[in-house]
């Protein structure tokens, strides 16, 4: 038994990352093909659908846009993020837990669900939709990445670092901005980065909120509809999926670090 | 040194008469949080209570009218259309968190046991496909499994078939498919993390008092792994039963669920509490079927044991 599953253990694991990237690798691969149609075996190579991503304005107007949406909400997200997560790893008080099931509630919830009642509020109160109104409901699903990143990274750091910092004489902002700042900053990076990500990636909400103005997300939606777009689709995405993946892996490397900073001032005290 | 290890300590010695601080703390804590409680607040839980509002109300062409009723809900559940599409999006969604969840677990096993030191390196191959368009993830699915798509293309040049298969694409298998790859990482996390609370030491015992591999997992492991196995269904089960995209993009006529339906009552058809009853009724039935489910595994947990 023990034989078996040593042996297979590491072939699953092998099968099922291929399963995870199988579909992802067919973006890169088909949006250098010269065919229109992502099908084997390949026509050949060309770079002619990335030339032709550059003179697309309506492309160019969505890429500006999701920019503008992932800066806005990513930062409005942390801020958000580092209160809750400041006050559940740091305070104990009445309602921590509830307080802290609603912030992470939209992490259970149909998205469609909340676009819509978003959507229906909005209109209620003759909010005009824009991207205004994206950037309202990308921080809200936003919020729970974030309070997860930013727990983790406040949670791991010596809570009686700043309490001699205030024994010295340290007002509680001070302490704040001198000893709990420089600690967490890389976890609060990391959160602005995955919740860009979320940001840019995400569709359901601005589908709904966009009103006139389309995130990336939503131009691809509208793309996917004619079969001639689709090289151009891919080779977005596979733009796309290069951003992201080097947005993630600075996040993990800044976590890392900030985990083995906060390690490292752990032993130097002991 | 000594200064912080007396710091450390002075909270615990001091708690006595440390009470108006504790107070104070108190309020610290709430004032802290209260901008994101707040913006929960706000933008999540007055939402989601207009929702409910609407489902009681009834609307006639423009007009919506206010007076309470439950007509809505009448014809949410009765019209076979929205009965169908609820089951079928029931049904989805437990099929995709039984596979996800199933085939999720041997991987944060084995990363978990036998990761060693790569475990981060590991968690990271597995989220990197994650943070992936969504929607291009689903494309490329339809890319794999379309007509003239890559598995048909392949089978063909293989010889196994002679005509590219039809029963690939537009099917709720499709979309079975399709979100048991999108949700594969939201199972493996929570579970790896409550494989790594397993106490080891634990496993261990019972190898020396004599259980085999196998009854050891099932009798130690297993149970102990299982919040991880519950929260992993949970956060997988509750949103895929409201997905859109993927019914949208891979599911055909045979795959449409209920968030085509939601979508059609607030954009074209424009009945508004109608829209407001179907989203209730999905987020009532989906909790209660969750729940039941996590009852079930709990009590099978304590059998076993």
């Amino acid at each position: 038994m023990k034989a078996i599953l040593s042996k297979w253990l590491p072939a699953y694991a092998f099968l099922y990352i291929v399963f995870l990237y199988l579909p992802v690798i067919f973006l890169p691969i088909f949006s250098v093909n010269t065919s229109a149609v992502p099908k084997f075996p390949l026509t050949g190579f060309t770079w002619k659908w990335y030339v032709e991503l550059t003179n697309t304005p309506a492309l160019t107007t969505a890429a500006w846009n999701s920019l503008v949406v992932g800066i806005t909400a990513s930062i409005l997200a942390t801020i958000l993020g580092i209160c809750a997560a400041r006050a559940i790893t740091r305070y104990r008080f009445p309602g921590r837990t509830a307080a802290s099931g609603l912030i992470m509630a939209p992490l259970v919830l149909p998205e469609i669900i909340l676009a819509i009642s978003l959507l229906i509020v909005m209109l209620s109160l003759g909010l005009e939709l824009s991207l205004f109104t994206v950037v309202l409901g990308h921080v809200l699903i936003c919020i729970p990445y974030s309070v997860t990143v930013l727990n983790a990274g406040f949670e791991g750091f010596d809570r009686s670092l700043e309490e001699a910092s205030a024994d010295l004489g340290e007002s509680s902002f001070g302490t704040f901005r001198r000893v709990t700042l420089p600690m967490v900053a890389p976890a609060i990076i990391s959160s602005l980065l995955v919740s860009f990500t979320i940001s840019l990636d995400e569709f359901i909400m601005a589908f709904f909120l966009a009103g006139t103005d389309a995130t990336l997300p939503v131009y691809i939606w509208g793309q996917l509809r004619f079969a001639a777009k689709l090289p151009g689709v891919l080779a977005l995405g596979t733009l796309l999926l290069v951003g992201s993946f080097v947005l993630l892996t600075i996040a993990e490397a800044l976590r890392r670090r900030a985990e083995r900073r906060v390690q490292g001032k752990g032993v130097a005290i002991a | 040194m000594t200064a912080v290890a007396e710091a450390s300590a002075s909270p615990r010695s001091g708690r006595g008469h440390r009470r108006p601080l504790l107070q104070s703390e108190r309020a610290q804590g709430l004032a802290l949080i209260s901008p994101t409680l707040l913006y929960a607040l706000v933008l999540l839980v007055a939402p989601i209570a207009v929702v409910i509002t609407y489902s009681f109300w009834s609307q006639d062409y423009l007009t919506v009218d206010r007076t309470f009723t439950l007509d809505q809900y009448r014809i949410a559940l009765t019209e076979p259309i929205y009965r169908d599409l609820l089951l079928r999006s029931l049904w989805v969604s437990l099929l995709v968190s039984f596979f996800t969840v199933s085939l999720a677990y041997p991987i944060a096993y084995y990363i978990s046991f036998h990761g060693g030191r790569h475990k981060s390196l590991w968690l990271f191959l597995i989220t990197i496909p994650f943070w992936t368009s969504y929607l291009l993830r689903v494309m490329s699915w339809k890319v794999i499994l379309g007509y003239n798509g890559v598995l048909n293309s392949g089978l063909m040049g293989l010889g196994i078939i002679d005509e590219p298969s039809t029963a690939l694409l537009y099917n709720t298998s499709a979309v079975v498919i399709t979100l048991t790859h999108a949700w594969a990482a939201f199972a493996i996390l929570p579970i790896f993390v409550s494989l790594e609370k397993v106490d080891r030491t634990l496993v261990e015992a019972a190898k020396d008092l004599g259980d085999g591999p196998i009854r050891s997992f099932l009798r130690v492991t297993l149970p102990l792994s299982l919040p991880g196995v519950i929260s992993a269904i949970l956060i997988v089960m509750i949103p895929t039963v409201g997905d859109y995209v993927t019914p949208k993009l891979v599911g055909g006529k045979d795959g449409v669920m209920i968030a085509t339906a939601i979508e059609t009552q607030f954009k074209r058809g424009a009945n508004w509490p109608l829209g407001a009853a179907l989203s209730v009724i999905t987020m009532i039935v989906v909790t209660l079927m969750a729940a039941s489910i996590v009852l079930i595994i709990r009590q099978a947990g304590r059998r076993i044991r």
